[in-house]
C-alpha cells in the first residue's frame, strides 16, 4: 500500500491575542504511522491538531500534506477524518446515519452508502447496530462510531483529539489496543493528541513531546523514555529521580559524592535522571561511587510492586521501585543507601 | 421548617387557584348575573362561544393572528439566533439587545410606536398591521429559545460536519437546523400563546376595525358582564392544563423548564 | 477565533433579514414616536408636525411625577411580594417528590398562559360584591354582608403579583434545581437548623437570581395595562394605563409619546442601575 499522509509543519505559530499557544514548531512526520502529540494541558498540542485540521488558522507558518500546501484550505476540503474529544456524534441521526453522513452529503446513492456503512461497522466491531440512536449506546460503542465515521472516506490523515478521555480506565486501555490494531491494519497516518503518557507509550510509533507551545523532543516511545532530553521530558514520561550535581572537567559530584556518568564534558551544574526501577536499595554500607545515603521516609508495598521513598538530602525524596523479587526488607526511619548505576544515569541538563 | 413548607405550598396553590375556581363557578351559572351561591347549572354560556357570531369571529381572528405572527416571529428570530451564536461577531451583544428590547419594554410603548408608525404610513386598523407588530414584539421569545439551544449545542458538531466534508451551508442544513427544530417549536408556541392573549398592541393598532378575543372581552366588560367571558377563561385554562399535563406525562416537562439532570434521576 | 466561527459573507446576508425587520418595524416606529413627541396636538385627536416642547414640559407637572412615583412604588412592591413568596416556594418545589413537583409545575404553567384580561376579570369577581370572597364569608356566617374590595390599591397589588408570579418561579427554577442538597446538609452537620441553613446558605447563593427575578417582576408589572385599569381607580393607575389613556381617550398622542419615551428610559435605567450595582457588590 502506498503510504500517503506525510505531514510537514513549517514554522507554525498560533497566537490568541497576547497568548502564544504554539510558539514555533517545525516537524516532519512520516506517513503511515501513529504519532502522538503528548504534553500537559495548555502545551499547545490540541491547537496544533486543529491547525492541521483547518479548524484554526496559523498566525505564522505553513502546513504541507504530501508536499502540497494546505494551509489555506478550509476543513471541508481537506482529506482528513477527525475524532473530537466530545466525539461530536450527531444526536439526531442514528448510528448508520452518522457513519454514512460523509457519503450522503456527497450525493452517494443509498445502496452504496448502506454497503459502506456495514463494512465500517464491521471494522469497528459494531455489526448490526446501525439503527440504534446515539443515546442508546455505551461510551465504548460511541467511541467506535466516531472512529468509523471519521474513516468512512479513507482519508489521508486520521486525527484524534483526546479520543478516550471520557472513558473509564479499563475501557480506555482496551480501546487503546483496539485503535492501535485498527490503525496498523489500515496503515493510515494517524495523529493523536493526549495528555496520558501511558496511552502515548502504548499506541505510538512516534511521540512528539510538547511543553508551553514548543516541541521538546521527538522520538520512538522507548527511546524517549530511556533517553529523555530534558528534565521536563524525563518527569513527564514515566517517573524519575532528578538529581542535581556539579561537573568539573567531566567529573560529576552530587553533594560530596562522586558519580560516574557517561557523556559529561566540561564544567557547570548538571541534572541527572535515574528511573526508580534502575536505582537499588542497599542496607550494607554504600559504595564509593554513584550512591547516596539517607533515611527511609515511606514504604509502599503493593504486592505486585514495591516502592521505597528515601530522603537523601535532595529537593525531593528519592524513589526506588522494583518487582517483588527485588524487594528489600526495610522499615521507616531506617538508614539505607541508594545506588544509581552508571548506565542508568542520563544527563538531562547541563 | 416543614410546617413552613406546607403552609407556603398550600397558600400558593390557593392563591393561584382562587381566581380560576371563581371564574369556573361563574361560567356554569344559569343566571346572567353573578351571584353566590350560584343558582343552577348551565352550559349555555359555552354554547354562546360557538353560536354568537361576535365571539366566533373574535376567536377565529385571534387564532389567525397568533398562528401567523408566531410563524413570522420564528422566521425573524431563528437566523438571528443562529448567526449570533455560530459566529464571533463583535457587535453581537448590541444586536442581541436589539432583539430583546421589543419584549423587554412595557408593551404600551411598542403599542404606541406601532400606532404612530402605521398611521404615518396611512395604514390603519388592518389585520396585517397587528400580525407584523405582534411578530416583532414576540420575536424575542424564539430568539431566546433558539439562542439557548445554540448555546447548549456541542460546538464540535459543526466542526465535525466540516471535517466530514460539509461546507458551512450543508453543515447548517444537515446538522444544526435539525437540532434547532425543538427550540423553534417552543418559541413558536410561546409567541402563539402570548399573541392570543395580547391586548394593548392589538387595540392601539387596530382601533376599532379588527376585533381579537382580548379586545372583545374588554369591550364586553365595559358594557356589563356576561358569563360567556367566564366561559372563555375556563376553556383557556382547560386547554392549558391539558397540554401541560400531557407534556408532563409523555414529554419531559422538568427538563424543558431547565431542571438539573440529577433531579430527573432522583426517585424520592 | 476558530476558523469555523469566522463570519462569512453568507452569514451577514442571513442576518440582514431580521435586522431589516427590526429596524423597519421597531426602530423606525421608535424614531417616529420620538418625533411625534414634539408635534403639535390638535383638538379632536390629531396632531401635526411641529417642534414644540409642550408635551415634554407636561412631564414636569406634579400629576405626572406623582403617577411615576406611584407606578415605581407599586411595581417594586409587587415585585418584592412576588419574589419573597416565589423564592422559598420554588426552593421547596425543587426538593419535592416527583409527583407533587410535576403537579405544581403544571399548575404554575397553566396560570402562565392566562391573559391579563382574564386574570383581571377573575380577580374583579373574587374581590367583588357579587360572587367573591366576601360572599363566601357571608355564606359561612363570618360576615354580615358582602363587601367589594375592588377597585382598590390592594386589588391592583394582588393582580400584579398574580401575573408576575409564574414568571418569577420560572426564572428561579433552573438554578434552584441545581442547588446541591449537600450544601444544606453540610450546614446542618455543623449545627445549623434547617431554617438557619436556608438563610445562611440558600439565600446568599441565590442572591443573583433573587435579584433577577425581582427585576423581571418589576419590569413586567410596570408594563401591565389591564390589571391596574381593571382593578384600580384612576388614582391607582400606573404609567402604562396613563399613557394608553392619553393616546386613545384623551387623544393627545404627542404627550403620550413623550411619556412613552420617558417610561423607556425609566425601565432601562432601573434595569441598568440594578445590574450595575449587583455587578459591583458581587466581589
Amino acid at each position: 500500500m502506498l503510504a500517503r499522509g506525510g505531514l510537514r509543519l513549517d514554522g507554525l505559530v498560533k497566537r490568541f491575542g497576547d497568548v502564544e499557544a504554539v510558539a514555533g514548531v517545525d516537524l516532519e512526520l512520516p506517513p503511515g504511522k501513529l504519532i502522538s502529540f503528548l504534553g500537559p494541558s495548555g502545551c499547545g498540542k490540541t491547537t496544533m491538531l486543529r491547525m492541521i485540521a483547518g479548524l484554526e488558522r496559523p498566525t505564522e507558518g505553513r502546513v504541507y500534506l504530501d508536499d502540497g500546501d494546505i494551509t489555506d484550505q478550509p476543513p471541508h476540503l481537506r482529506d482528513i477524518g477527525m475524532v473530537f474529544q466530545t466525539l461530536a456524534l450527531f444526536p439526531h441521526l442514528s448510528v448508520a446515519g452518522n457513519v454514512g453522513y460523509p457519503m450522503r452529503i456527497r450525493g452517494a446513492q443509498k445502496p452504496e452508502i448502506q454497503a459502506r456503512v456495514d463494512e465500517l461497522l464491521g471494522l469497528v466491531s459494531l455489526h448490526g447496530l446501525g439503527d440504534r440512536r446515539i443515546s442508546q449506546l455505551s461510551g465504548g460503542q460511541r467511541q467506535r462510531v466516531a472512529t468509523a465515521r471519521a474513516l468512512a472516506l479513507e482519508p489521508r490523515l486520521f486525527l484524534l483529539d483526546e479520543p478516550l478521555s471520557a472513558l473509564d480506565a479499563n475501557l480506555r486501555e482496551q480501546l487503546q489496543v483496539e485503535l492501535r490494531l485498527l490503525q496498523q491494519k489500515l496503515g493510515i497516518t494517524t495523529i493523536m493528541v493526549t495528555h496520558d503518557q501511558r496511552e502515548a507509550m502504548t499506541m505510538s510509533d512516534l511521540v512528539v513531546v510538547m511543553n508551553q507551545g514548543r516541541v521538546e523532543q521527538v522520538g520512538e516511545p522507548l527511546d524517549v523514555y530511556r533517553h529523555p532530553g530534558s528534565p521536563f521530558v524525563a518527569s513527564f514520561i514515566g517517573r524519575t529521580n532528578l538529581i542535581k550535581g556539579e561537573a568539573s572537567d567531566g567529573q560529576v559530584r552530587v553533594g560530596d559524592r562522586p558519580f560516574h556518568v557517561d557523556g559529561v564534558v566540561g564544567s557547570g551544574p548538571v541534572t541527572l535522571s535515574v528511573r526508580p526501577e534502575d536505582a537499588h536499595l542497599q542496607t550494607t554500607p554504600a559504595p564509593e561511587r554513584n550512591a547516596l545515603t539517607g533515611r527511609v521516609v515511606f514504604v509502599r508495598d503493593l504486592g505486585e510492586l514495591f516502592e521505597c521513598f528515601v530522603d537523601c538530602g535532595l529537593d525531593d525524596p528519592v524513589v526506588v521501585a522494583g518487582s517483588p523479587r527485588e524487594r528489600v526488607d526495610v522499615r521507616q526511619g531506617q538508614s539505607v543507601s541508594v545506588v544509581f548505576p552508571r548506565e542508568a544515569c542520563v544527563v538531562v541538563e547541563g | 421548617m416543614r410546617a413552613l413548607k406546607w403552609v407556603l405550598t398550600t397558600f400558593v396553590v390557593l392563591f393561584i387557584l382562587a381566581p380560576l375556581i371563581v371564574v369556573a363557578v361563574v361560567s356554569f351559572n344559569q343566571n346572567r348575573y353573578m351571584d353566590f351561591p350560584p343558582e343552577g347549572f348551565s352550559l349555555h354560556w359555552y354554547a354562546e362561544l360557538w353560536n354568537d357570531v361576535g365571539w366566533r369571529d373574535a376567536i377565529v381572528t385571534s387564532l389567525l393572528v397568533a398562528a401567523t405572527s408566531a410563524a413570522l416571529a420564528v422566521v425573524i428570530a431563528t437566523p438571528m439566533a443562529f448567526v449570533l451564536r455560530a459566529y464571533d461577531i463583535r457587535l453581537a451583544p448590541a444586536i442581541f439587545a436589539l432583539g430583546i428590547l421589543p419584549f423587554l419594554l412595557p408593551p404600551v410603548i411598542s403599542a404606541l410606536g406601532a400606532l404612530v408608525f402605521w398611521s404615518s404610513l396611512g395604514f390603519s386598523g388592518r389585520l396585517e398591521n397587528i400580525i407584523i407588530s405582534h411578530a416583532i414584539f414576540f420575536s424575542t421569545l424564539p430568539l431566546i429559545t433558539v439562542s439557548l439551544a445554540m448555546e447548549t449545542m456541542d460546538p464540535a458538531l459543526p466542526e465535525a460536519a466540516q471535517t466530514l466534508g460539509a461546507n458551512p451551508r450543508t453543515s447548517f442544513r444537515t446538522v444544526t437546523l435539525p437540532l434547532l427544530v425543538p427550540s423553534m417549536i417552543t418559541g413558536y408556541a410561546a409567541a402563539f400563546v402570548l399573541s392570543l392573549n395580547e391586548y394593548i398592541i392589538a387595540f392601539m393598532v387596530s382601533r376599532f376595525s379588527v376585533v381579537t378575543l382580548p379586545i372583545k372581552i374588554v369591550n364586553d366588560l365595559r358594557y356589563g358582564f356576561t358569563p360567556t367571558i367566564a366561559a372563555v377563561a375556563v376553556v383557556f385554562i382547560l386547554i392549558a392544563t391539558t397540554t401541560f399535563t400531557l407534556f408532563a406525562l409523555f414529554g419531559n416537562l422538568l427538563k424543558f423548564l431547565g431542571a438539573d439532570p440529577a433531579i430527573l434521576e432522583r426517585e424520592r | 477565533m476558530s476558523e469555523v466561527r469566522r463570519p462569512t459573507r453568507g452569514s451577514w446576508a442571513v442576518l440582514a433579514f431580521p435586522l431589516a425587520m427590526l429596524t423597519l418595524f421597531f426602530l423606525a416606529p421608535f424614531a417616529i414616536m420620538f418625533a411625534t413627541s414634539f408635534y403639535h396636538r390638535i383638538e379632536g385627536g390629531f396632531y401635526e408636525p411641529a417642534f414644540e416642547f409642550a408635551s415634554w414640559q407636561r412631564l414636569l407637572q406634579g400629576v405626572f411625577l406623582e403617577r411615576t412615583l406611584f407606578s415605581i412604588g407599586i411595581c417594586l412592591l409587587a415585585g418584592a411580594v412576588c419574589i419573597v413568596i416565589a423564592f422559598p416556594f420554588t426552593y421547596f418545589l425543587t426538593r419535592m417528590r416527583r409527583r407533587s413537583h410535576v403537579a405544581l409545575l403544571v399548575l404554575v404553567m397553566s396560570a402562565l398562559v392566562l391573559s391579563e384580561v382574564i386574570v383581571g376579570f377573575a380577580w374583579s369577581v373574587l374581590l367583588g360584591r357579587a360572587a367573591g370572597i366576601s360572599n363566601i364569608l357571608v355564606w359561612l356566617g363570618v360576615m354580615s354582608e358582602p363587601a367589594a374590595y375592588q377597585p382598590s390599591f390592594l386589588a391592583v397589588l394582588l393582580g400584579l403579583s398574580y401575573i408576575a408570579f409564574p414568571y418569577c418561579i420560572l426564572a428561579l427554577y433552573p438554578q434552584l434545581s441545581r442547588l446541591d442538597p449537600e450544601l444544606t446538609e453540610a450546614a446542618q452537620t455543623m449545627g445549623a437548623s434547617p431554617w438557619r441553613a436556608f438563610w445562611t446558605v440558600v439565600v446568599p447563593i441565590g442572591r443573583p437570581i433573587i435579584l433577577a427575578g425581582f427585576l423581571l417582576a418589576f419590569v413586567f408589572t410596570l408594563g401591565s395595562y389591564l390589571i391596574p385599569a381593571f382593578l384600580g381607580r384612576p388614582e391607582h393607575w400606573t404609567l402604562s394605563v396613563f399613557i394608553s389613556d392619553q393616546a386613545t381617550f384623551n387623544a393627545n398622542v404627542p404627550f403620550a409619546a413623550a411619556m412613552a419615551l420617558f417610561l423607556t428610559v425609566l425601565s432601562l435605567g432601573v434595569v441598568g442601575i440594578v445590574t450595575w450595582f449587583e455587578g459591583r457588590t458581587r466581589r
